[in-house]
This record gives structure tokens, sequence and C-alpha cells, in this order.
């Protein structure tokens, strides 16, 4: 572990009493492999169900029943890691971790220690500030998930539920690159991203299909490595971010309180936002890994691999490239495109033909406010990228002002109709006819009179006259033509 | 009246089929005979209400032409072989009551032959033991006794209930399983003959786990022509057992008899050094020129590494053991002993449900898997693995079989070796090297000492050459001087 190079430029301290502290901080993604059945079973993975209705012989590790390798599980992994610009291991292992708990039933876990099917690879982060940092993989490899016990329900008794035994996971190690929570969370929300463009992982959180191990040390800039605590299966990236703040500052105190880090593995309290010793490295399992005799080794031929990459969709980077330089977007914007395919396949489908800046600016602005208050995912959208286009298009060809466009926006949320239709049902085109727009004009002048003359010495007046032609107009009138025309009249 | 005694499954076979008495009338002649015979301690669980009703189905098929191959030809069936509906123990305290709830590919397999299930059929307990002593049901006993004392020796194990049951005429075919020499080892004391196949040739899939990269199922019969005959049945890919092979099998009865001139036995150079019975040495010996007045040519061949099987097995066998017996935890079926906590669960319920020799494996198991101590014994066990494998392969570069005596001695007294492990774990010298090589092998009956006791010589072929294994086989089986067991002591 001291010997890694992690001597790259110090990105982000923290305060102690004594002087600047780093943070070094390694994670461990377990992350559920999209897939109808269990990595080694045909029982189905499916989220929740009745307890115990998605367990086999084998998932109850009945007596005499073998793994059989799911092959959809190998493609997930294989395709993560070519996701992830990893080397894809042809050669692989599973291996037995053996511990006791009742919620494993076979008494071993079957994971992949020495020859992981994924090896190293490297994702690309863009940090906050605007810089991209580069996130380094160790490995990438296929285990099984145990079941759930239930320690609540019963004051006597505990209860084992095997519905998410033998399901599929994929544990993906980082190198100790990240120097931050917000590093971290950066790095986990752009993990999530690529795993959801390529299918492989669905990354509900709450769900439990994407949980994170830390492990966070600090030392004084330039110094060799700290010793580690690893934070067991922390289950939100808002609790990410406050592990690591809350257990990089508990270990900065014990330091400068002449104490010393001893490794150990700790569990973050959600309640109270604190790390809390779990158990310390004297009483670490000692796994007994050894290869498992029921699977040979996985031998992946290179046709195979060659299928899957051809298969692999545009990933989030080349997407924000390809945005970038089509589109002519800026950074930000792309990569707020590129952080749910969703999006940005929303936005292909606004600017197709159409002004990039104007589809981002409706994407970004109205529609996601609108989402963000209804609760609703992109793909759930009441009003649908054509139809936004086509009220783009009403703007552009002067149909609608910028304001108006917004009430029928408004209107097309409440009733799904197309904004053409709305346009037509309540008469809502914009007047860009000059006469009929000096016709108003000229009515408000005339009823106003004594204020045309105050405003000739006070021009800040002309907004008021143009506010009243559009009341009057019941704001269909082109307002830069309402401009000009009332500057005209009143003679500035 | 069947005379059961001079039956084998071929004749029991042919005569169902000819009609010559019925399949419950065999299967009667066999329950009565059972019954007579529980001093020998061989069946852990009878299955005759059931057999009854499927000897019935049996005729009924036969008289209507629609007979199977192995119609109404009731079976025995190692403890260790998981059947619906019927109690799987295999021999231990921990799975005393357990009943599972499906069938091994194995027995389902024989039962699609028409096969008809007579009992389970002791072992050592999970397969663990020569001798057949460690089962939780208590040791069960050779039905074969020296000339010269009237004590009751073991039946060899772990496959002890099988070869006991054939020796007994008990049943014509059991199945067994090998993972040092537990089918072989226990032939050669009762007589019998128990074949080995490769590695892989018949599925694991339902078969209680001892160590899974050794284990495998075969049969026990009187005969070769029955081994090939039953193995005919047992073997085929099962797309259930990853570790199974999809390799074509043959009719192997056609190999029963074949000539084997011109063909060379290998006999190995170092087992000359081992320490074996003089009587096992002569036969051994005597073998040798009976394949020689067959025409065959002897070579002396070397397997330089196979001193070390004894110890890598057993540090392979056990590493996988103790992670496959880790299921039996009393949480989720089988046994199951409380406590204050689920700490007190573990160590009651495996405390008292696993006996002597199977926490001495466990124990032994876990130890070389530990950190710190897996390169120096598992990894390493490994490597010898692998090396005894190509001495193996060099080996049948030049030759077609290699021959040896099955066992260092004859059946031994029960009690006799059970408070010194390592003199029984050298029961498996011969037998070993074999699994560690994934190889077939099979024991044949080949005399009796000076005790009249009978003995065994074990042929040993390349991966999935079976045939091999018969048309040798029966070379022995032809040349040997008789080898009834005189004395029905037990009925």
């Amino acid at each position: 572990m001291n010997d890694i190079n992690t001597t790259s430029e110090v990105r982000h301290t923290i305060e102690g009493q004594g002087g600047e502290w780093e943070i070094i901080i390694g994670l461990e993604i377990h992350a559920q492999v999209t897939s109808e059945s269990k990595l080694f079973s045909g029982s189905s993975a499916a989220f929740g169900g009745t307890p115990m209705s998605h367990v086999s012989l084998v998932d109850a590790a009945m007596p005499g029943m073998l793994p059989v390798i799911n092959k959809h599980c190998v493609r997930q992994a294989v395709k993560t890691g070519l996701g992830l610009k990893a080397k894809i291991n042809s050669y692989s292992v599973f291996d037995r971790k053996n511990y006791f708990y009742p919620d494993l039933p076979q008494g071993y876990q079957i994971s992949q220690f020495k020859y992981p099917i994924v090896g190293e690879g490297e994702v690309k982060v863009s940090l906050k500030n605007g810089e991209d940092i580069i996130v380094r993989i160790e490995r990438l490899h296929l285990e099984q998930d145990a079941g759930k016990s239930f320690h609540d329900v019963d004051p006597e008794n505990s209860y084992i539920d095997l519905n998410r035994s033998g399901v599929a996971l994929m544990e993906i190690v980082t190198m100790p690159d990240l120097r931050s929570a917000e590093e971290a969370k950066s790095f986990v929300t752009k993990l999530r991203t690529i795993l959801r463009y390529l299918e492989t992982c669905d990354g509900n959180m709450e769900e439990g299909s994407l949980r994170a191990d830390i492990n966070v040390s600090v030392r004084r800039p330039g110094d060799s490595l700290g010793t580690r605590c690893e934070i067991k299966n922390v289950n939100s990236i808002r609790f990410i971010g406050m592990a690591i703040e809350y257990e990089a500052q508990r270990q900065v105190n014990e330091i400068e309180n002449g104490r010393e880090i001893i490794q150990e593995t700790r569990l973050f309290d959600v309640s109270t936002g604190e790390t809390r010793s779990m158990r310390s490295k004297e009483e670490a399992h000692d796994y007994r890994y050894f290869p498992d005799p029921d699977l040979l080794p996985l031998n992946l031929e290179e046709g195979f691999i060659k299928e899957i990459t051809h298969e692999l969709p545009e990933l989030p980077d080349n997407k924000k490239e390809r945005l970038i330089k089509s589109y002519g977007l800026n950074s930000y914007d792309a990569d707020i495109l590129v952080s749910d395919k969703n999006y940005a396949e929303y936005f292909e489908s606004v600017a197709n033909g159409r002004d990039p800046k104007i589809s981002v600016n409706w994407i970004t602005g109205e529609l996601f406010s609108a989402l963000n208050k209804l609760n609703l995912d992109i793909q759930d959208s009441p009003v649908s990228s054509n139809q936004l286009g086509e009220l783009i298009d009403l703007i552009s060809d002067g149909t609608l002002s910028g304001r108006l466009a917004k009430d029928v926006f408004e209107i097309m949320l409440e009733t799904k109709k197309n904004p053409k239709l709305i346009v037509e049902e309540k008469d809502l085109s914009q007047i860009t006819d000059e006469s009929s727009i000096e016709k108003i004009v000229n009515k408000i002048i005339e009823s106003n009179f004594d204020k045309v003359a105050e405003a000739r010495e006070k021009p800040k007046l002309i907004g008021w006259f143009v506010g009243q032609v559009m009341k009057e107009s019941q704001g269909k009138a082109n307002p830069a033509t309402v401009n000009d025309l009332v500057k005209k009249k009143i003679g500035i | 009246m069947i005379d059961l005694v001079s039956s084998d499954l071929v004749s029991i076979r042919n005569s169902l089929q000819n009609k010559e008495f019925t399949a419950v009338e065999l299967l009667s002649e066999y329950i009565e005979r059972i019954t007579k015979s529980s001093k020998l301690n061989l069946f852990n669980t009878t299955n005759f209400e059931n057999a009854l009703k499927a000897a019935k189905e049996s005729d009924q098929k036969i008289i209507r032409g629609e007979a199977r191959s192995l119609e109404g030809v009731p079976i025995g069936v190692k403890d260790l072989f998981c059947t619906a509906g019927v109690r799987t123990t295999a021999s231990s305290k921990i799975l005393e009551n357990f009943v599972p709830a499906y069938e091994s590919t194995i027995t389902q397999k024989l039962y699609d032959q028409g096969m008809i299930l007579l009992g389970k059929l002791s072992n050592d307990e999970f397969a663990m033991g020569s001798s057949n002593e460690t089962s939780s049901s208590g040791p069960a006993v050779n039905p074969w006794k020296s000339c010269s004392s009237d004590k009751e020796l073991v039946p060899g194990g772990s496959s002890g209930g099988s070869s006991g049951a054939v020796a007994a005429s008990l049943c014509p075919f059991a199945t067994a399983t090998d993972t040092g020499g537990s089918i072989r080892q226990p032939a050669a004391f009762t007589g019998t003959v128990g074949l080995k196949p490769t590695y892989g040739r018949c599925s694991r899939w339902g078969i209680v786990a001892f160590a899974s990269s050794l284990d495998q199922a075969g049969p026990i019969t009187k005969t070769v022509a029955d081994s090939a005959l039953a193995l005919k049945y047992m073997a085929g890919y099962d797309e259930k057992d990853s570790t199974s092979a999809d390799v074509g099998v043959e009719d192997y009865q056609q190999f029963v008899g074949q000539s084997i001139k011109g063909m060379t036995v290998g006999v190995p150079k170092e087992y000359e050094e081992l320490d074996l019975e003089d009587d096992i040495k002569l036969n051994w010996h005597d073998a040798i020129n009976w394949y020689k007045s067959a025409g065959a040519e002897i070579v002396s061949i070397s397997l330089p590494h196979s001193k070390y099987a004894l110890p890598a097995y057993y540090i392979i066998a056990p590493a996988e053991a103790s992670s496959n017996l880790a299921r039996y935890d009393g949480v989720k079926y089988g046994t199951r002993i409380t406590g204050d906590d689920l700490d007190d669960l573990y160590k009651n319920t495996r405390g008292l449900g696993f006996g002597a020799e199977v926490k001495r494996r466990i124990l032994i198991g876990t130890y070389v898997l530990s950190a710190g101590y897996y390169d120096a014994y598992y990894l390493k066990a490994q490597k010898v693995r692998r090396l005894i494998h190509s001495d193996f392969v060099e080996a049948f570069k030049k030759v077609d079989v290699i021959m040896t005596p099955t066992t260092p001695t004859t059946a031994f007294g029960i009690g006799e070796n059970l408070s010194d492990p390592l003199k029984m774990y050298s029961n498996d010298i011969l037998t070993v090297p074999v699994n560690l090589a994934g190889l077939p092998a099979i024991s044949i009956p080949s005399g009796l000492d000076s005790q009249g006791l009978p003995m065994g010589i074990q042929i040993i072929t390349n991966h999935f050459n079976e045939g091999k294994l018969f048309q040798f086989g029966s070379i022995v089986e032809k040349s040997r001087s008789s080898i009834t067991n005189q004395s029905e002591w037990w009925l």
C-alpha cells in the first residue's frame, strides 16, 4: 500500500490545529449486475419480492447443489470493464471467501480473489471547479451477494430472507486517487452514469444496487500514506460525502491529540453522521480464499470480448465531446446533458434542425425545473421532445414571443397538448403585423398623453408604455416591435 | 426361490426381461435377505414400501413389452446421493433427519432405466474414512471373515455399505463415490468390482460433497460386465455440474473379454518399494503373469511423485471439505442445537453434529487454508498434484494401462486402526494418486490371501478411456482363482 505513487500535486486539504492535512480516499463499489437471474442459479434477481420467493436449491445451499455460471453476468462484467477502459482478463478464477453468517447459506461467498475478470482501467471525473481528474481503477470482479437478516421483526428470533442470496455483484475497486469528499461524490456519480449508460447496473442506491466501502486515511502533504480505516456499506452519495468528512476530521483529531490511527473497519451511522468502530484488524476474518473447485476457471474467447466491444454504447465522455463539437455547446451544458443518457437523447431530438443553445436552455431551464417540481424523470416528461421542438419552432418563426412560449409551455405540461394546437385554441399567436401594433400604441399614447412629455424627460417610462401596450394586446404583441414603435411615437 | 448369491446385475436383468421371475418376486427375496442381514449394519434407511410399488409398475411394463434397460432391477444407493423423499444422511448426525426434495442426477438416470431403490447404504461420515467405522449409524461389517479368526472386519470405506451390500448379495449393484479410493478400497476388501470413472464422467449434482475436485461417483458390482453395464447408465454430461465433461458415453460391455494381445501394461517401479502385505505382493506378481499369458507386454514405468500423493491428498481434500461442510450450520436444515447466541448455535450444532474424523479434517482443512499457511500447504499440494498428473501423462505415452494392487493390506478388524489416523490414511496410498490426476481406475477381485480374505488389483488408464479398464479387468476376472465367500455367517 505504501509504495503506491500518490505524489501528484496536492489538490485539497483540510485544516487541523497544527496545519494542513491531505485526505487519501479509495473506494470499493459494489454494483448489482442488471440481470434477470442470479450469478450461479436460475432464480430471479429482481429487487424485493415476498421473502424467500426468489430462492433455488442452489441459493439455499442444499446438500449436493452446484453453481453454474450465468453467462449474461459475465457479459455484463466484461461490458462494464470495457466502459471503464479496463483490461479484460481472458482468464479469471472464482474463489471461495469463507466465513460463517446465517444469511450466507453456503458458509462462503463465491468471489474472485487472485484472478479478477477485469484489470486496471480509469474513469475521468469532471469536478465542480471545472477541472478533470483521472481516477484509476484497480480491478473489477464478480461475486455473489448475501441474503438479508432481520433482527427487529421479533424479540426472540432473527429472520433471514435469501431472495438476495446469490445475486450478482461487480466489485469495482479504485486506486487511492481521491482527495476529498467532493471528489469521491463526483466519482461515484460519474461511475453510476457510466453503469447506467452500459445498462450493467441500474445504480439505484436506495434499493442497494450500488454501495460503497470507503478507505480513508490522512497525511501531511508530501508525507507517505497514513493508516487507513474502511467504512463499510455506505448507500448514498450524500452519505459517502458525510462519512468521508467525518472520518477525515476524526483521524486528524486523533493524530493531533497524539493518538495513533488503528487500522479497522468502521460503520457510518446515518442518524448521527458519525463513523464508529466495527472491528479491528486483529478481529478481522481470515477468509481462507481458495479456488472454488465446483467451477472451472473462466476462459473468455477473443470473439466474445470483441462482440461485446461492438455492442458498447456511446459513453458519457465521448458523448460530451461530440455534443461540444457537433452542437457548439459549452462544457458546462454538455456535462449536464451527458449526466443522464436520457437527457442527451432528449436534447438531440429537440436540437435536431434547431438552435442548440435555445434547445439546451429550454431543457435545463424550464423543462428541468418543471420535472423537478413534478418529481418526474425525463423519460416520463409530460412534454415530449417533439413537442418542445415544435414550441421552439413557434418561437423561431415569430409565432410566439419568449413570454408567450412560457405560457404555452405551462399549458403543455398540464394538458400534454401540442403547442400549435394550444396556440390555435387560445388564439395566442403573436401580433407581428406593425399596423395592428401601431393602432394599439396610438391608443395608449392618446389616453396617456400627460405621460408622454414626462417620458421624454425620463426615458425609463418607455417601459411603462410598452407594458401597457402588451397588456392591451393580451401579451400577444411582438415586444421588440412594440418597443420600437413606442420610442418612435414618443420621439426618443 | 431365486439364487441371489449366484446372481449378478446382467443375469438379473436378463431373467427379468425373459420373465423367469417378476420384479416383485425378486424384490421380495432381496427384502427378506436384507432383513436377515441386519448384523452387517449396511443400510441407513430402507425404502421397501416404495420399492414394492415400483416393482409392480415394472412388472406391468415388462408384461406390456415396455421394459427399459434395467427394468425392475433393485439398487442400493450410498447415503451420500440425495434421494427425493428418502432420508439422506451422509451417515452424519448433522443430517440425520434430512429428507431432500430433489433427486441426484445419477440416481434419477438409473430410475429412468427402471431401477428400483432398495435403500440407502452406510458410509463413513461425509465419505471421510477408509473403514466405514465413522458412520453415525455405527460401523458397517464386512461379510467376509478371516479363516483363522472370528473377529468382525471392516468392509472398507468410505463406501463400505455399498461394497458390503453387493458382497452379501443384498443388491446386485450399488452406487458409490470415490474421493481417494472410497470405491476401490472397499471393493478390494469385499471381493467386489469397484469402478472410479474419470473425473467429470458422472455428474456430481445432488451428491453430498466431500472434496469437489476429487469426488467421483461410480458403481460397485459383482462382475466386470456388470460394472460396464452400470457405467453406461451412470455416465454422461450434466449441465447442472460445471465440472462434468461433455464426452461421449460408449457401450462399455463391448470391451469385456476383448483381447489385449500386443497391448501394454505398466508396472510402476516405485510401488515395489511400498510396504505391502506379502500375499498382496505375490498376487500382484501373479497378475503380471496373467497379463503376459494374455499376450500383453509388461513395461516398467516410473511415477516419481506418487510418494507425495498421500500428503498432498490429505491437504487438498480436507481444505475443500472444510469449506464444503460450512453449510451444515443448523440454520437452514438438518440438526440444530441452539444456545445463548449465534456462536453457541454454531458450536453446539457442529460440535455435536459432526463426528471426530470429520472434525479432524475440517480442522486440518481450515489450518492449511489459513493466512500464512496457504502457500506452504495448499498451494504446494496443488503443485504436487500437477506433478503427479504429469507423471501419469508421461506413463500413458508408453502404456495402455497401469496395474497395481488396490490396497496394501486386506480387510482389517473393526476398531483396529481407528485410533491411528495416519495408519488409516495409509490405506489410500495406492488409490489416491488416481484421484489427484482425475483418472479412471477399477479394482477387480484377484484372489484370496492366506487368511481367505479377498484382494484386489487396480487398473488405471487414461482420461475417458474406461473401456480399457473393462478390457483389462476381464483378464484378472478370468485368470484368478475362485473367490466365493463360503460362509454366510451373518444370516
